[in-house]
């Protein structure tokens, strides 16, 4: 059970990164770093177009879409989000999921709350809720790789232990009142831009991310473990040791986005963030990271965070129902995981029409040539 | 997870090895650990607060466990193929409003019908489902986390600012959800009966069978030629079928629907399914583990509540309990498949 989510893929089955399969490219064991990089560059491209039309559409609608001030707007009610999206990033190309991140973020919020109205100063308040989210990035990753359970149950049971444990430590209560200097921080820019700090700070982890994930043997053997985590294991990878320390930063990482949280909007409430692990990941996913593993780039986390905040603010500035902004978020998922399947699938009616078999065009779906494993 | 281990054929005393295999079974059935939990758990908290067990509680606690185990039945069916569908809320949600509208615009209208109009409602979204997993072969967990969104948007977009409040229904409506014979709900007792046929078609019927070859090895299934595509559409659109249903139950249970209906009760009926012992990466399980699930989870819900702890607490101790029951089947299906391997060993010197 390394890897679960190929083992939950096991019978749907197409990603992008089949497609790349059918090129003449090199083997993977004969791929350079650029040979494997090559498919990936395509999604991403195909992503820069997204994020161009949203643009244009955004501007056509709105005279306000591309100004510095709309921008910060943007960015603001995208930052937490963004940041846990670097970790999930790598947990998913790893081949895990985690789907606790959004009570990661309440937990630490309640946790900074709790201490704040105990009057703590709040450096100490800081390390503290640091540990709580190494904490809880541990019990996840230890139940995955320890115990060996599938991280989608794990994660959706510390999904609701989490929030839980902020539903015991808050109760009903709000605590605001944070002192002035750190609820600036978390609603003005940073001095000199008009970006908001939770988006410098998702800025400069990203570059982090893209280092560690894509130029470190830690990284690339992020990939390894994704594609085929017993073949890591006997390559001499510490799959475990690895996967342990994603879920650790993931973790981490969710304590820093849900302080940031708190000062955005100076509440700690036991609510807070509820229904952003699914954000998290559908932006992962549209990122063009496979859910089976082994495939996806943080620059295309970076574009992916781009188009998600891009649409989601041009229907603010159209009226449209801000709750039902899920319906396009919703599509853009569908639509990132069919369009590679559809090319697939036109080439296989192709092939298939060259043959000139006799099968009716609804039958090739069900025998499409699939990937060996 | 080793999906189901086939018992060893025991040469030796016809006697002695049947008692033991009895002893056997009855261990190995999934569904055992946890009917004893419920047994202590309900044990305990009715000594503390005799309350607990009073019959208006015990209905309560099986109304509001019957929506719940309905929904589990779905996505149980959905699961045991290696599968998951993450949009049942959205789907309860959505027929919930559509049928509570139909309900109080509609007086002259006969209830079947309105169950009618969920079920389709349920089965239309479903389907949807079951044909972008089955044809469009891709990841379930996206496809429903993607429906999950366009759904409750559509949800959103029909409803908008408004919700159906009880007093605008025809009385019978709302009094579906209170019905009793004999002091068991009406509803208790259909949604018994559904599982319990749900429960008898997957282990009996072929098509049942092949749902378990498909979550066991896809690849082994496809090979032996079972019609995967086809199985699968039909376990999401049971699925959704339920959840339609499901949403007109919930209607007139809880009487005000507006677009929030069962958000994120996704992964609550996900937890009830684990818990009941439905391995989450498919092969295994039963539909009566899974709703045995779901009325624990709801038992605690309500013994938590009658011992005045505070609400505050529900979502921590269903998330531990979660977490202990997979690390419990994990290290059971372990000392399992060793102790079954040491014994072949034994036999074969």
């Amino acid at each position: 059970m390394d890897s679960d989510l190929n083992a939950m893929a096991g019978n749907a089955a197409m990603t992008p990164e089949h497609i790349a399969g059918e090129e003449p490219g090199p083997g993977p064991g004969a791929s350079g770093g650029w040979g494997r990089l090559r498919p990936a560059m395509r999604w991403e491209s195909g992503l820069v177009v997204v994020v161009i039309v949203i643009a244009i559409m955004g501007s056509a609608l709105s005279p306000e879409f591309l100004t510095a001030n709309n921008f910060f707007n943007l960015g603001l009610n995208t930052g937490e989000i963004a940041i846990m999206a670097l970790p999930m990033a790598l947990i998913i190309i790893s081949g895990e999921i985690d789907l606790s991140v959004e009570s990661t973020l309440g937990m630490s919020s309640a946790v900074l709350g709790v201490l704040w109205a105990d009057h703590w100063p709040m450096l100490a308040i800081f390390a503290v809720v640091a540990v709580v989210g190494v904490l809880a990035g541990a019990v996840n990753g230890l139940l995955v790789t320890r115990v060996g359970l599938p991280s989608l149950a794990v994660t959706i049971g510390t999904l609701a232990l989490y929030r839980g444990i902020a539903l015991i430590l808050l109760g009903p209560r709000t605590v605001a009142n944070f002192p002035a200097f750190y609820t600036n921080a978390g609603t003005t820019a940073i001095p000199h831009t008009d970006l908001p700090w939770s988006i410098g700070i998702f800025i400069v982890l990203a570059v982090i991310f893209a280092i560690v994930l894509h130029a470190t043997p830690f990284g690339r053997s992020i990939y390894a473990m994704g594609d085929n985590a017993e073949a890591a294991t006997f390559a001499g990878l510490r799959v475990k040791r690895v996967k342990t320390s994603l879920f650790v930063i993931s973790g981490l990482a969710s304590a820093l986005a849900g302080v940031l949280y708190t000062f955005r909007l100076n509440t700690a409430v036991q609510d807070n963030g509820t229904g952003l692990s699914l954000d998290v990941v559908a932006i992962v996913l549209l990122a063009g990271v496979s859910i089976f593993g082994g495939k996806g780039s943080i620059g295309g986390v970076f574009l992916a965070v781009l188009a998600f905040a891009g649409l989601q603010n041009a229907l603010l500035l159209t009226n449209f129902n801000q709750e039902a902004t899920g319906l396009v978020t919703g599509g853009l998922l569908l639509i990132s995981v069919f369009v590679p399947n559809a090319a697939m699938f036109v080439r296989y009616l192709r092939q298939a029409a060259r043959r000139a078999t006799r099968r009716l065009p609804s039958e090739p779906a069900l025998s499409m040539p699939r990937r060996d494993t | 997870m080793t999906a189901t281990l086939a018992p060893p054929r025991e040469p030796g005393s016809p006697a002695s090895a049947s008692s033991r295999r009895l002893a056997e079974r009855v261990f190995r059935v999934r569904e055992f650990g946890i009917v004893a939990v419920l047994i202590v758990f309900v044990a305990i908290t009715a000594a503390i607060q005799p309350r607990f067990l009073s019959i208006t509680n015990i209905q309560f606690v099986l109304v509001d466990a019957t929506i719940f185990a309905l929904l589990a039945l779905g996505e149980t069916i959905v699961v045991i193929s290696r599968n998951v569908d993450l949009s049942v809320g959205s789907v309860l949600g959505i027929s919930a409003f559509l049928t509570a509208q139909l309900a109080s615009q509609a007086h002259g209208l006969p209830l079947p019908l309105v169950f009618l109009a969920g079920l389709g409602i349920g089965l239309g979204f479903g389907a949807i489902n079951g044909l972008l997993v089955s044809l469009g072969r891709v990841p379930s967990l996206v496809v429903t986390l993607a429906t999950l969104y366009i759904i409750r948007g559509l949800d959103v977009l029909i409803v908008g600012g408004s919700q159906v409040v009880p007093s605008s229904y025809y009385p019978s409506f709302l009094t579906i959800s209170k019905a009793t014979v004999g002091g068991i709900p009406d509803l208790a007792i259909v949604v018994a009966v559904v599982i319990a046929v749900g429960a008898y078609c997957l282990r009996s019927f072929r098509s049942g069978r092949e749902l378990y070859a498909i979550g066991s090895n896809p690849d082994a299934a496809r090979l032996a030629g079972i019609p995967m595509g086809r199985r699968i559409f039909t376990a999401f659109a049971l699925s959704g079928a339920i959840a339609g249903v499901a949403g007109v139950l919930w209607a007139s249970r809880y009487g005000t629907v507006d677009s929030t209906a069962g958000t994120s009760y996704e992964l609550q009926v996900i937890a009830a399914v684990v818990v009941g012992g439905v391995a989450i990466f498919g092969g295994s399980g039963s539909v009566v583990g899974a709703a045995i699930g779901a009325l624990l989870l709801q038992t605690i819900n309500s013994a938590l509540y009658v011992l005045g702890v505070s609400p505050d607490w529900d979502q921590a101790i269903a998330g531990f309990l979660l977490l202990l029951a997979i690390v419990l089947d994990r290290f059971i299906s372990l000392r399992l498949t060793a102790s079954l391997r040491r014994r072949s060993a034994r036999r074969g010197q």
